[in-house]
């Protein structure tokens, strides 16, 4: 176990194709008035934040203790196989885009549309940016897996934000329904590969979920 | 000996770091660490004892996290009182000759406030309350709030802390890498508002290390007149061989810690990562002599939850716009409960310039003091700019002093003896500048001289409230030239006088000076330059005028107070630009959909020009014998049938649904304008009332869902998000609404939409139930009772149609 590390990024480059599909516009133009947000979002952005911890898995009672929690999730023990430590981290776009999409809620559905897709690209580039450099620096990792994923109960929130202490380290508080404030945030859990020789998995990112009819789902 | 006395002339060492120095002690991760007071009693006081043993003069109990949101009840008092009683136990027994006090450590609550999360202030307040209400029971010696990254949340425990003990209140924000509390705000807006509520002592702790925190620290001093504490991280943490070390060593610590207490700072000790060997450092590091006397500041400053507004020789601008004064349009607004007709108001201030909002809602068939906490509430969602918060009726004043986030402008008190006894007591304990209007039992004085007296009598009377003159503002009061020739040269002579002679601020609202006269912009920018040359330090006004604007951004141009004068040339540049074209904004993805044969009207609202929109629907309203209904049955509805049958068929977006949406609701406010001038209110198809689920804060889906149903002509209220079953069946039975559209996108919360739909049956048989949300489809809506599940806002519109049409029939 270490204690709770933090790193911040700056700004990593915009994928404006993953935002397009966040707006439910998968034509591949960003209209004009997206760009706009865009800028809007830039000049109030604030660096990314992670927080961090590694733990030791151990098997306790036919469940998997995580080392803050235990889970009987069949899904995440599938994906953590083998492993024998796992990285645990929240990562936040911060507050920046509640502000936004609060200002906007009241003033402009179309732009609090935008500021919603832009903030979920912005939080899923910063935690794929961090699983890859702590992938290098730990050898290689497993998928990223969410609480509220598969049958991971949302429940774990609770634990794991404590763990984390993610409050102070980086600005994450939980509501009563166990959502994250800033609402472009994510937890998650990540097997760390015991041996070298196995790559991190490049599988599509929704090919294990049953919601065959998501709006959002990727094939690749 | 007496904390406030002691600070005065001394120094004040706090403790370290405790967290840390509990998990190297075991405390596994996850674990609440107030309760290691009860089950590890002995290390509590070990851990407080080397802390008073190395120096600390205040050591903060185990209570961090000690909230009724965390803990039941009687836990919460136990671990509450356990802590106290380690520290008490710690002071007995270390060999340290100090002075020392026990303070009972508050920090974040945890949860997030609203808008951004789900708890309320007033529920904020009464945790904090708790907390410290068993603090004080079980022996504390002050309250020591540390750690904060909200502002609002920071208002919210040095209010609760005020409300339920007289001890000192110390309180300590945690700043990121911006300089920025984590919802925006800079230190001198916190310094503005902390020093308002009157804390004892205001600073910085967590977060960083010492130097990182240096510039943040210094803006403290540079604001604050009350004394400032300073307690880092001892840098940041990594892992060595196993081990966690913090990169900042005790010694560069204790010198880095020292040198700002040399500069002004007058509390100083560590946070995470800082033990005893840190401390004693410190100790042996501070200065030898007693500090200096903190040099009071006399900037004017008012704040929002981001940043500070100051008055001084640059003017400051006020918008008026939210004022139901003489606008029926807004009225309307206040009667209908329109909020968002108000907040397009406060957003259209702040982009054309405005410092300051002020926020008027008094209309005598409305409750004003609820209205108006709610629109403080509303507009801080929508603009960071400070407000000033603008009443005759002291209980409106008291709930949105109350519930504002910042330090307000609050306009105003007069000199009467009865406004001073109930606006000075709300200042001295919410905090605030004020807005005094010279005038008293006889009225306005004619003369200038006598109007100055009564601004001295104010300052007099404030004083023995603790309030300082510089936080009173004066208006020496703008009354009409048609009625009295002298009157704007009285008002100029006093204005003159109160801010050169008395050195305080002024204050005028400037456009009743042309009442009942022709050109009354003319006379109001010339009246306005005039007192700015006189010293009139803000100004409330219509950012729209244009003659305002003018006298405005020449004045600083020619007062040397525009660098570059790059706001003198951005405003000329936007006087030639202000013809309509479209702006930036309103450009949209090419439409798909058809528009040939379309009118121009309905050109841009298919094509989402929000402007151009509401520009040509002026036009057709401005025609002789133009007739509202037809605009909008014939122009308006078949472009937003033309969009919503191109999204039902696919070759529509989202976005490109919504702008049109947008510029049709821009061309509808028109109309509505032009029918609220009339008289006429208008017809609607028919009440709904839509709500995001208790327990859900999504709301961009209910929102969009809102938005169509209003551009279809359906009164919608909107009870937004996070929305209880009562408050819905409430809504449903007043307006006996024939719909109700419910949402919700996470699993958990469906149960709440059932819940829901079973009260509503129970009390509301006649409504329909409509739900939709990404995690619901036709057959779970069916199995929780819905009458229809809709797809999307299209289908919901159309639903809406039916069962309203049903109505009639």
């Amino acid at each position: 176990m270490t204690p709770v590390l933090t790193k911040t990024y700056g700004t990593l480059p915009l994928r404006r194709a993953e935002i397009l599909r966040y707006a439910r516009c998968p034509n591949g133009t960003a209209p004009p008035l997206l760009e706009e947000c865009i800028a809007e979002a830039e000049a109030t952005a604030e660096p990314g934040r992670v927080c961090y911890r590694i733990f030791d898995l151990a098997e306790r009672g036919g469940a998997l203790d995580l080392g803050f929690a235990t889970t009987t999730s069949a899904a995440l023990r599938r994906n953590l196989q083998d492993c024998r430590r796992v990285l645990v981290f929240a990562a936040t776009a911060g507050l920046a885009f509640d502000r936004l999409i609060s200002r906007y809620s009241r003033l402009s559905v179309t732009k609090s549309l935008f500021f919603q897709a832009i903030g979920t690209e912005r939080v899923e580039a910063i935690c794929d940016r961090f699983c890859a450099d702590m992938a290098q620096e730990l050898g290689g990792l497993r998928p990223r897996f969410s609480p509220g994923y598969g049958d991971l109960p949302l429940a774990l929130q609770t634990p794991l934000t404590r763990a984390l202490d993610c409050a102070r380290r980086a600005g994450i508080t939980l509501n009563e329904s166990l959502l994250m404030t800033p609402s472009k945030s994510v937890t998650a859990i990540a097997g760390i590969i015991p041996n070298a020789r196995e790559t991190t998995a490049q599988t599509a990112p929704c090919a294990h979920c049953a919601a065959a009819d998501c709006a959002y789902r990727r094939d690749t | 000996m007496n904390l406030r006395d002691y600070l005065k002339t001394h120094y004040i060492l706090l403790d370290g770091g405790l967290g840390t120095l509990l998990q190297a002690a075991g405390m596994a991760p996850g674990e609440l660490s107030e309760r290691w007071s009860l089950t590890h009693p002995a290390e509590l006081v070990k851990i407080h004892r080397d802390y008073f043993d190395a120096g600390s003069h205040i050591v903060n109990a185990n209570t961090f996290g000690a909230s009724p949101l965390k803990f039941a009840p009687d836990e919460l008092e136990r671990v509450i009182a356990a802590a106290l009683e380690n520290a008490r136990a710690a002071r007995e027994s270390s060999r340290g000759t100090q002075p020392k006090w026990i303070a009972l450590d508050v920090g974040p609550s945890g949860r997030m406030l609203k808008p951004y999360g789900d708890l309320t202030f007033a529920d904020a307040v009464a945790a904090f309350a708790e907390t410290v209400r068993l603090g004080v029971k079980h022996g504390a010696d002050l309250i020591f709030i540390e750690t904060m990254n909200d502002s609002y949340e920071t208002k919210a425990a040095l209010l609760a802390a005020k409300e339920q003990s007289d001890l000192p209140v110390f309180v300590s924000n945690a700043y990121g890498e911006d300089g920025k509390l984590m919802t925006g705000a800079s230190p001198e807006a916190m310094v503005a508002m902390l020093e308002g509520m009157r804390a004892d002592a205001i600073g910085v702790n967590c977060s960083l290390g010492p130097k990182a925190l240096f510039p943040v620290v210094r803006e403290y001093l540079r604001c604050a007149s009350v004394p400032v504490i300073f307690k880092p991280n001892a840098g940041l943490p990594r892992v060595e061989d196993g081990r966690t070390v913090y990169d900042v060593e005790p010694m560069e610590f204790a010198a880095d810690v020292a040198a700002l207490a040399a500069e002004g700072v007058r509390a100083v000790g560590g946070c995470c990562g800082s033990t005893p060997v840190y401390i004693a450092a410190l100790a042996a590091a501070m200065p030898q002599d007693a500090p200096a006397p903190i040099p009071p500041k006399e900037e004017t400053v008012v704040s929002s939850y981001t940043h500070a507004v100051r008055f001084s020789n640059d003017p400051v601008l006020i918008g008026e716009r939210i004022n139901p004064t003489g606008k029926k349009r807004m009225k309307q607004a206040l009667v209908e409960r329109d909020i968002g007709y108000i907040l397009n108001l406060a957003a259209a201030q702040e982009e054309a310039g405005v410092h300051i909002l002020d926020v008027n809602v008094g209309l005598p068939e409305i409750d004003e003091p609820e209205m108006l906490e709610t629109v403080v509430q509303e507009v801080q969602a929508v603009t960071a700019l400070p407000l000033q918060l603008d009443t005759s009726d002291p209980a409106a004043m008291e709930r949105a002093l109350r519930c504002y986030n910042g330090k307000a402008l609050v306009n105003s008190v007069n000199g009467t003896q009865k406004s001073m006894d109930a606006i000075f007591p709300l200042v001295q304990k919410y905090g605030g500048a004020v807005v005094a209007l010279t005038l008293d039992e006889r009225g306005i004085p004619e003369d200038a001289p006598a109007r100055v007296e009564i601004a001295k009598r104010i300052l007099h009377e404030a004083e023995k409230y603790g309030i300082d003159r510089k936080d009173i503002l004066f208006d020496t009061l703008t009354v009409t030239v048609s009625a009295e020739p002298q009157a704007g040269m009285t008002t100029l002579a006093a204005l003159r006088e109160i801010r050169y002679g008395l050195g305080c601020h002024t204050v005028l609202g400037v456009s009743n000076i042309s009442f009942g006269l022709p050109g009354r912009d003319i006379l109001n920018g010339a009246f306005y330059a005039l007192a700015l040359e006189n010293g009139l330090s803000g100004a409330i006004i219509n950012p729209g005028s244009a003659a305002i604007m003018q006298s405005y951004h020449a004045y600083r141009a020619l007062h040397a107070l525009d660098a570059r004068f790059e706001g003198y040339i951005g405003f000329v540049g936007s006087l030639a630009s202000a013809a309509p074209v479209v702006s930036t904004g309103d450009v949209p993805v090419p439409a798909p959909a058809a528009v040939s044969g379309a009118t121009e009207l309905q050109r841009d609202i298919i094509k989402g020009f929000k402007q151009a929109a509401a520009d040509k629907t002026a036009a057709l309203l401005s025609l002789p014998e133009a007739d509202p209904l037809a605009v909008i049955n014939e122009e308006i509805i078949p472009a937003l049938n033309t969009v919503g049958e191109g999204f039902e068929k696919k070759t529509v977006y989202l976005p490109q649904l919504l702008m049109s949406a947008e510029a049709s609701a821009a061309a509808f406010e028109v109309i509505k304008s032009a029918m609220a001038r009339s008289g006429n209110s208008g017809v609607s198809k028919g009440a709904v009332v839509i709500a995001t689920v208790h327990g859900d804060i999504h709301d961009i889906g209910k929102n969009i869902v809102k938005l169509l149903l209003e551009n279809y002509g359906f009164a919608v209220t909107d009870l937004g998000k996070d929305v209880p079953p009562e408050t819905v069946a409430d809504a449903v039975c007043a307006l006996h609404a024939p719909l109700a559209g419910l949402s919700a996108l996470m699993t958990t919360t469906v149960p709440a939409m059932a819940e829901t739909i079973r009260l509503l049956r129970a009390r509301a048989p006649w409504c329909k139930i409509c739900v939709g949300g990404a995690v619901l489809t036709a057959d779970y809506a069916a199995q929780i009772g819905a009458d229809k599940y809709a797809k999307d806002a299209m289908e919901t519109v159309r639903y809406a149609e039916l069962i309203c049409t049903a109505k009639e029939d």
